[in-house]
C-alpha cells in the first residue's frame, strides 16, 4: 500500500515565451490522494497532460512502478494504467450511456456485457447508473460518472482527475470522494486537482504545489489551514475581502416572474423567476452549470429580450431594451465565457474596453471612438485590477485566463455600475485575484450598488453575498440570508443530488 | 518533421508579407503553368507585370490601369465591409450590372437635353439601382432567413437576363441600325463620365474610388459602426453582448456595398464601355472578391490589390495577343493568386517549426 507508483522527475516542457513546466519532480505513492496545487498557469495542466501522454516532455523523467514510463499517446498511458477524468466532458448527448463508454475503449465488448460490467462497477463504487439511459437526459454530476466509469472499466492504478467538483452540489461532492475513498483502498493511487481548498484538505493525502512551473513545496492538507496553502500557491501572503456593515438602499432592480423559452436544444428555460436587490445589497445565485445561469444573465443584460415589466431597474420596465440602452440605464454585466463573449478574443484589451464602455466612459464623439481615451481608460482598468499584460494593445486571447478574467471585472466595476451582474467573476482565477475581484464587487456594494453574483462556488457566494438563492433547472429556490446557511440547506436549494442516490455495498 | 504551431498573437508582420509571398508563388506556379504550354515563362511573366507598366507602349497602359482598377476597388470596397462581419455578399456583379442600367436609363431618359444635372442624377441612379438589388438578399436575409450567399449569387444571373433584355429592347439605340446594344453615352455630353485629364485614365469613378477607400479606413478605424462590423466578424456572440444590431448590419454592409458596385457599374457605362450591351459586365464583381481578400479586407491593402489584378488584366491581354497565351491560362493565374493567398494565410496565425521526430 505504500509503494511509489509514479515517480516525477526533473519534468521540463516549454511553450514559445513561457516554460510551462521547470524540472518538475514529484512522487505519488499506491493508494493515496493526492493533491497538485497552483494558480491558472502554474503548470498543472501541463503537468497531467504529460502524465497522461497528451504531451511529450522536453526533458525529465518518469517511473511507473519502477519502470520507465513515457507515453507517446494517451492509448500508451491507459495500457499502462494511468486514466484520466477531464473537467470537461467528451460525451454525446444523443448517445446512452453504454454507447459513450465503448466508444471510449479499444476493443470495447458487446453493449449488453458492458452494460452488464457497467452495472458491476457502478455498484462496487456507488455510483450507480443506469446503461441504458440518454446522457443527454443525465444532470452535470450523472455525466461526471460516465466519464468515471469509463476510466475504472479500464483498472487504473492511477487515476487523474482534473477540478471534478466544479460541477457538483455538495451532497454530489460526498458522493464522489465515497467513491474516491474506496478506490484508495484497493490501492488506487488519485492526483486530484483542485481550486477548492477545504475539499483538497478533507480528501487529500499529500499536495504538491506548483508555481510558475516549478515545485515550491509540499504539504499534508490535514494539517495545513487552506489560507496557508493559499498562500504557497501565490508566494505571498494575501488579504480576505472584507465586508463592512452597510445601509441598504430603494430597490434597484426588480424581476418578477420572468419566464423565457431555451434558446437551443440544450439550454434551459426560464421559469417563473422572481427577485428583487436593493442598492448596496449582494445577491448570490449559485446552482449547478447549466441549470439556467446563461441564460439568466443574457435576460439581464438584454442579450435576450423579456416582457417589458418582467425586469425593472429603479422602477422602469426594461425588459424589451437592448444591451446599449441597459447600460446607459446603469445596469453592467459581466457573463462567464470571457473569450467570444465577454472579450472578442483577436481585438486588443483597448479595443476590448470599447466594447462596453464606449458610451458610460464617453470614448466617443458622434460615433467616432475616442483611441487615446479608451486607451487611458485600459491603462486604468490594467493598475486598478492588476492585469498581468505586456501593454494595453495585446490581444486579449494572449491573456492567461484569470488576467482577462481581471481586465473583464475590472472594466465593468470601473464603470461605476449601478446594479452590476456577473456570472462566475473569480472562474479559473488564482487565489489572491479572487480576493481582490470579490473585495472589488463587495466594494462597489458599500458604495451603493446592486450587485447580482452568479457563481458555481458556494465558498464565494458565503463570503460575498447578503442573501443567497439557487438555480435548479431554470427555476430559482427561495432566497434566504446568506448568514448562518448550512451546507445540508445550500445543498438542497441547489437541487440535492439530482436524483442520484449512493449504493448501498 | 513540419509542425504548425499557434502563435498567441497574430503576427503582424505576416499580415503585410504574406500577400507578397503569395504574388510570388503566384509567378512561380503560373510561371510553371506557362511553361507546360510551351511559352517562355520568364518571357510571359514579364510581359503581364512589366510591359504594361515600363514597356514600350506602357504610355497606352498605365491609363488603363486606373481605368480597370477603379471599378475593381470600389466594389471591394464594399465588399470588404460585409466580409468583416461575417455578411457574404457574392452577387456584386449583378449589382453592377443594375447599377449601370439605372444610371444609363436615368442618363439616356433626359437624351438629348444638355444640362449638368444629368451626371449628377446618373450617380445617384447608379448608386439607388445596386442598393436596391443588394436590399433584396438583405430583407429575405432578415425577413426569412434565407442565404444571403446563394440570393445574391442567383440575382446575378437575374440581372444578366434583365441587361440582355435591356439592350435588345427598352434601351435599344432606335439609330443603331438593328443592332443590340444603347446610345452610346461618350457622345452624349451631359451624361459621359470623360476623363478628368486627358490621357491619365483618371475618371469620375477613380474619385469615387478613392473616396471609398477614405471612406472605408475611417469607418473600420475610428467609427463605432466599423468598430462593430469587425466586432460581429470576430466573435458574433461579443457583438450582440455589446449591444450590435444584427439586422442594422446586414442592411447597412448588403446596401453599402451594393450602392457601391452600382456606382462602379453606372462610372463605367458612361465611360470606357460607354453603353449598354448585351456582354457590358466582364466580371468585375467576381473579381473584386479576389481583390477583397488580396488586400486583406483593409482599404489600402484593397487599393494596392485592385491595381495589381488590374494589372493582371492588362498584362494578361497583352500576353494573349503578344504571346497566343489562351484566355483561361490567365484566368486560372488570377484564381491561383488567391488560392496561394488563402493558403499561405495560416502563416499569420501559426508559425512553423521543424521538430524532431516524437520518441515513443
Amino acid at each position: 500500500m505504500t509503494g511509489e507508483l509514479l515517480n516525477v522527475e526533473g519534468l521540463t516542457k516549454a511553450y514559445p515565451g513561457v516554460v510551462a513546466n521547470d524540472a518538475v519532480s514529484f512522487a505519488i505513492r499506491e493508494g493515496e490522494v493526492h493533491a497538485l496545487l497552483g494558480e491558472n498557469g502554474a503548470g498543472k495542466s501541463t503537468l497531467v497532460k504529460m502524465i497522461y501522454g497528451l504531451v511529450t516532455p522536453d526533458s525529465g523523467t518518469m517511473t511507473l512502478h519502477g519502470a520507465p514510463y513515457a507515453p507517446a499517446e494517451p492509448r500508451a498511458a491507459r495500457a499502462a494504467g494511468v486514466a484520466m477524468v477531464f473537467q470537461h466532458f467528451s460525451l454525446f448527448d444523443a448517445m446512452s450511456v453504454a454507447e459513450n463508454v465503448a466508444l471510449g475503449m479499444e476493443h470495447p465488448p458487446a453493449l449488453r456485457d458492458l452494460a452488464t460490467r457497467i452495472r458491476d462497477v457502478s455498484e462496487t463504487y456507488g455510483l450507480p447508473l443506469d446503461p441504458d439511459r440518454t446522457v443527454g437526459d443525465l444532470s452535470a454530476g450523472e455525466r461526471q460518472r460516465v466519464e468515471i466509469i469509463r476510466c475504472l472499466l479500464q483498472d487504473p492504478r492511477l487515476l487523474i482527475m482534473d477540478e471534478p467538483t466544479s460541477v457538483l452540489t455538495p451532497q454530489e461532492v460526498d458522493i464522489l470522494f465515497t467513491t474516491l475513498r474506496k478506490l484508495t483502498a484497493e490501492g488506487v493511487a488519485i492526483l486530484y486537482i483542485s481550486h477548492k481548498l477545504e475539499e483538497i484538505r478533507a480528501l487529500c493525502d499529500h499536495a504538491t504545489i506548483l508555481r510558475l512551473g516549478k515545485t515550491v513545496g509540499t504539504c499534508i492538507p490535514r494539517d495545513t489551514s487552506a489560507r496557508a496553502m493559499a498562500e504557497m500557491m501565490v508566494g505571498s501572503a494575501f488579504a480576505a475581502p472584507k465586508r463592512v456593515g452597510r445601509d441598504l438602499g430603494a430597490v434597484a432592480i426588480e424581476v418578477s416572474n420572468l419566464s423565457m423559452s431555451a434558446p437551443g436544444q440544450f439550454g434551459t428555460a426560464l421559469k417563473n423567476i422572481s427577485f428583487a436587490v436593493q442598492a448596496g445589497e449582494v445577491l448570490g445565485i449559485g446552482g449547478v452549470a447549466g441549470n439556467g445561469q446563461d441564460e439568466l444573465l443574457a435576460a439581464l443584460s438584454g442579450e435576450a429580450l423579456a416582457g417589458t415589466e418582467a425586469i425593472r431597474l429603479k422602477g422602469e420596465g426594461i425588459g424589451r431594451t437592448g444591451p446599449s440602452e441597459r447600460r446607459a440605464r446603469g445596469l453592467l454585466t459581466a457573463p462567464e465565457e470571457r473569450l467570444g463573449h465577454a472579450a472578442a478574443p483577436d481585438m486588443s484589451l483597448i479595443e476590448n474596453t470599447v466594447l462596453t464602455a464606449a458610451a458610460r466612459e464617453n470614448l466617443m464623439r458622434n460615433g467616432f471612438l475616442k483611441w487615446g481615451a479608451a486607451e487611458a481608460f485600459t491603462r486604468k482598468i490594467i493598475t486598478a485590477f492588476d492585469v498581468r499584460t505586456p501593454g494595453p494593445g495585446t490581444a486579449a486571447r494572449a491573456l492567461s485566463g484569470g488576467n482577462l478574467q481581471k481586465f473583464v471585472i475590472g472594466r465593468e466595476v470601473l464603470q461605476r455600475p449601478e446594479v452590476l451582474v456577473v456570472n462566475q467573476p473569480t472562474w479559473g482565477v488564482d487565489a489572491a485575484a479572487a480576493a481582490a475581484i470579490r473585495q472589488a464587487l463587495l466594494d462597489l456594494a458599500a458604495n451603493g450598488a446592486a450587485v447580482i453574483c452568479i457563481s458555481q462556488d458556494l465558498d464565494e457566494l458565503m463570503e460575498i453575498s447578503d442573501r443567497f438563492c439557487a438555480l435548479n433547472e431554470g427555476r430559482l429556490s427561495d432566497i434566504k440570508p446568506a448568514e448562518g446557511l448550512g451546507v445540508e440547506e445550500i445543498g438542497l436549494m441547489m437541487g440535492g443530488a439530482h436524483g442520484m442516490e449512493v449504493a448501498h455495498v | 518533421m513540419l509542425r504548425l504551431e499557434k502563435r498567441p498573437q497574430p503576427s503582424k508582420l505576416w499580415t503585410y508579407l504574406t500577400p507578397l509571398l503569395a504574388v510570388v508563388i503566384t509567378m512561380i506556379a503560373g510561371g510553371a503553368l506557362f511553361a507546360a504550354l510551351g511559352k517562355d515563362p520568364i518571357a510571359a511573366i514579364t510581359t503581364i507585370f512589366w510591359e504594361p507598366l515600363f514597356g514600350e507602349f506602357a504610355f497606352y497602359y498605365r491609363p488603363q490601369l486606373l481605368i480597370k482598377g477603379a471599378p475593381l476597388v470600389l466594389i471591394a470596397i464594399g465588399l470588404s465591409l460585409g466580409f468583416r462581419a461575417g455578411i457574404w455578399n457574392i452577387g456584386a456583379e449583378g449589382q453592377y450590372i443594375i447599377g449601370a442600367l439605372t444610371g444609363a436609363g436615368v442618363g439616356l431618359a433626359f437624351y438629348p437635353m444638355e444640362s449638368w444635372v444629368i451626371f449628377p442624377l446618373m450617380v445617384l441612379a447608379g448608386a439607388l439601382g445596386g442598393w436596391i438589388w443588394a436590399m433584396i438578399p438583405a430583407i429575405l436575409k432578415l425577413r426569412f432567413g434565407t442565404n444571403e450567399i446563394l440570393v445574391s449569387l442567383m440575382l446575378v444571373y437575374v440581372a444578366e437576363k434583365l441587361l440582355a433584355a435591356m439592350a435588345l429592347g427598352l434601351m435599344k439605340n432606335p439609330e443603331g441600325m438593328g443592332f443590340p446594344g444603347s446610345r452610346n453615352l461618350r457622345q452624349y455630353e451631359s451624361a459621359h463620365n470623360a476623363e478628368l485629364i486627358t490621357g491619365s485614365g483618371m475618371h469620375w469613378g477613380v474619385v469615387a474610388a478613392m473616396i471609398a477607400v477614405i471612406f472605408a479606413y475611417i469607418l473600420l478605424n475610428r467609427h463605432i459602426l466599423g468598430y462593430h462590423i469587425r466586432l460581429t466578424g470576430q466573435a458574433p456572440r461579443a457583438a450582440r453582448f455589446a449591444g450590435v444590431n444584427p439586422a442594422r448590419l446586414v442592411l447597412f454592409c448588403l446596401g453599402t456595398s451594393g450602392a457601391l458596385a452600382g456606382l462602379a457599374g453606372m462610372f463605367e457605362v458612361a465611360g470606357p464601355a460607354g453603353q449598354v450591351s448585351i456582354d457590358f459586365n466582364v466580371g468585375y464583381g467576381f473579381t473584386a472578391i479576389i481583390v477583397a481578400f488580396l488586400g486583406r479586407l483593409h482599404p489600402v491593402g484593397i487599393l494596392l490589390a485592385g491595381l495589381l489584378m488590374a494589372l493582371t488584366y492588362i498584362g494578361g491581354e497583352l500576353a494573349q495577343s503578344n504571346l497566343g497565351l489562351p484566355a483561361a491560362a490567365i484566368q486560372l493565374f488570377q484564381g491561383m493568386l488567391l488560392f496561394f493567398l488563402l493558403a499561405v494565410d495560416v502563416l499569420t496565425n501559426y508559425r512553423i517549426r521543424l521538430s524532431r521526430p516524437e520518441v515513443v
